[in-house]
């Protein structure tokens, strides 16, 4: 059993180190090798990347650096994932499950008529051997093992669902490292061309990758309300999200939506703020580490996929805790 | 301008955590009096076709299903909010499909009855798998270039489609070349419109044509994956609920708790 964690290394993502944690975990289930390989415009952040692979457990490590890959169109990155994976020749091939990921997975398995099995946040071993994939179904709702029955399988893995802890120290030997030249993806013309971006106002960390959520509900009742928690995810170091109601409201643009038809987060801590806790909203945060809530509402379902709840006003208690919070920073800078 | 619009039928995903069952040695739900829908982002895949056509002009707007008989209500409701023609395929013969069979389904029925066609619409992710695969698949299997996340659909330059899509970090536009597949997620822009009580009388008296699966490739005609187990989450209903006669004491408590699992 091979399995190639893919990383790629472009300068935004930084969520590379929970696929070659999730590589690692399939690794060891499976009693099998964990390779990773690197692709990225830039030889030098490949390089960079590589090295920290290794740290994360990698056997061996492939490198496919070109400047064809600034182009983010899908068509260019699968013809270049396509190549590695002819030349790597993997059981099981990973990739993280971002917007990138998503299309990237089933198109490169059907490439290589592999199996493809979507937004995994886990994986074990059956008795006769099999690996088994975990995956949340119904919006969360369920969570299923899928068996793959092709001799390839490509994975795609839920951002933040795997551990990023690196298991050793040092360098990579030089000969533990490959090079992979990518002379498809070079001669790949995309279909689809960027024409301009607009890029949102965003401080501190992007949802998906934020080790704090602040989310706010319909409870928040207004545009006013958010600014209140956006101090409060600021001071955690967090980015801010929202429920459909409130999105649904016109309070904050979509892209903070979290649930079923929104953004998927798995932090460390979500605090639900005036959100009730629907089905459709507690989707998205499945994932999530630590849960703890603020509610008038002592029967909300939100305290039921809670692990801390405060029953109460969250205009009394939010800017409390942000002044409170505030004490403490300016007592000790380095805290928080 | 031919437009294909993918639907599926699927268990309401609004149904409440507390009433979803499963049974787990069919690996499937076992919910009481189940309410079957349109999945939520086919709608709004059928709304931003829709759009698209208006803004177009000359174009139609074809609803494709893979399923049992009772699908027809979801291309009943597709036909109610303005699609043209509908489409059936009997998913019999396929029992219950995975994601390469379903796009293989669809592919070949999209060239045996539908062909040419030049743009392709399906939802992100179905709201029963959550898997997000069958546009890409789809998209590969007839050789179209893929554009996913997209928001509002306009025409471009000639033999092209100008789409404002969804990004990581806010939206983008990009122009693709046709035939494309367009993969949509939800927007104020893309809200689905509502179908007058008048359509809606005038879709239950159409009858919706049906089409076997056709000749799929021989490995298409087994699953790739499957599953092994499908359980209900441990909801722990372990919640510690923070006591407090006043907000300061309340505060204090949870800055307790916060401190307890690292985030502070």
């Amino acid at each position: 059993m091979r399995v190639l964690a893919v990383v790629l290394s472009s300068p935004s993502d930084s969520g590379w180190a929970e696929v070659v944690g999730a590589g690692r975990a399939a690794a060891q289930a499976a009693g099998g090798v964990l390779e990773v390989a690197v692709l990225g415009p830039e030889e030098d952040v490949t390089q960079e990347v590589a090295r920290e692979a290794w740290r994360g457990g990698a056997e061996r490590i492939w490198l496919a650096a070109d400047p064809v890959l600034h182009d983010l169109s899908g068509d260019r990155y699968v013809a270049a994932l396509t190549e590695v994976a002819r030349t790597v020749q993997p059981t099981v091939l990973l990739l993280r499950a971002d917007a990138l990921g998503a299309e990237l997975g089933p198109r490169v398995a059907w490439r290589l008529q592999a199996a493809s099995i979507p937004d995994v946040v886990g994986v074990r071993r059956d008795p006769e051997g099999a690996l088994l994939w975990i995956r949340p179904m119904y919006g969360g709702k369920a969570l299923a093992a899928v068996r793959s029955h092709r001799p390839v399988t490509v994975v795609t893995v839920r951002p933040r669902a795997f551990s990023a802890q690196p298991v050793r120290s040092g360098d990579p030997s030089p000969e533990g490292i490959q090079t992979v030249s990518l002379e498809e993806a070079v001669r790949t013309v995309s279909r689809v061309r960027g024409l301009e971006h607009r890029k949102q106002e965003a401080a501190g960390p992007r949802l998906e990758e934020a080790r704090v959520v602040v989310g706010g509900g319909r409870g928040i009742g207004g545009e006013e309300g958010f600014r209140v928690l956006e101090d409060l995810a600021r001071l955690l170091g967090g980015a801010v999200g929202a429920s459909r109601a409130a999105v649904d409201a016109g309070w904050v643009p979509g892209h903070l939506q979290i649930g079923q038809t929104g953004k998927k987060i798995a932090p460390e801590l979500y605090l639900a703020v005036g959100i009730s806790g629907a089905s459709q909203h507690l989707a998205g945060v499945s994932g999530a580490r630590h849960i703890v809530a603020i509610n008038t509402d002592p029967e909300a379902p939100i305290f039921k996929a809670a692990e801390v709840g405060v029953v109460g006003d969250w205009k009394e208690i939010v800017p409390r805790l942000v002044e409170r919070l505030r004490e403490r920073k300016r007592a000790d800078p380095q805290d928080l | 301008m031919r437009i294909v619009v993918c639907v599926k039928q699927v268990l309401d995903p609004e149904l409440p955590a507390e009433e979803f069952v499963v049974d787990r040695a069919a690996r499937r739900p076992a919910v009481a009096n189940p309410r079957w829908v349109m999945s939520t982002f086919d709608e709004i895949a059928l709304e931003v076709a829709l759009q698209m056509r208006e803004a177009v002009g000359e174009a139609s707007v074809v609803a494709l299903t893979l399923g049992g008989p009772s699908a027809d209500e979801v291309l009943r409701k597709a036909l109610a909010m303005g699609a043209q023609e509908a489409l059936r395929i009997d998913a019999a013969p396929l029992g219950e499909p995975d994601g390469v069979q379903t796009a293989a389904a669809l592919a070949a029925a999209v060239r045996a009855h539908l062909w040419p066609v030049d743009v392709v619409v399906c939802g992100r992710q179905a709201a029963d798998t959550d898997a997000g695969q069958v546009g890409p698949l789809l998209a590969e299997m007839l050789g179209f270039p893929v554009v996913t996340n997209v928001l509002r659909a306009r025409p471009g330059a000639p033999g092209t489609l100008r789409l404002e899509r969804e990004t990581e970090e806010g939206t983008e536009v990009v122009e693709a070349q046709l035939p494309v597949l367009l993969t949509v997620t939800n927007a104020e822009c893309n809200v689905p419109r509502m179908p007058r009580v008048r359509d809606i009388m005038a879709a239950q008296r159409k009858t919706v044509p049906t089409v076997g699966v056709g000749d799929l490739p021989p490995e298409a005609m087994s699953p790739w994956t499957t599953l092994a187990d499908l359980e209900l989450p441990q909801t722990e209903g372990r919640c510690q609920m923070i006591e407090g006669e006043t907000v300061e004491a309340k505060v204090e408590a949870l800055l307790a708790e916060l401190e307890r699992l690292k985030v502070v």
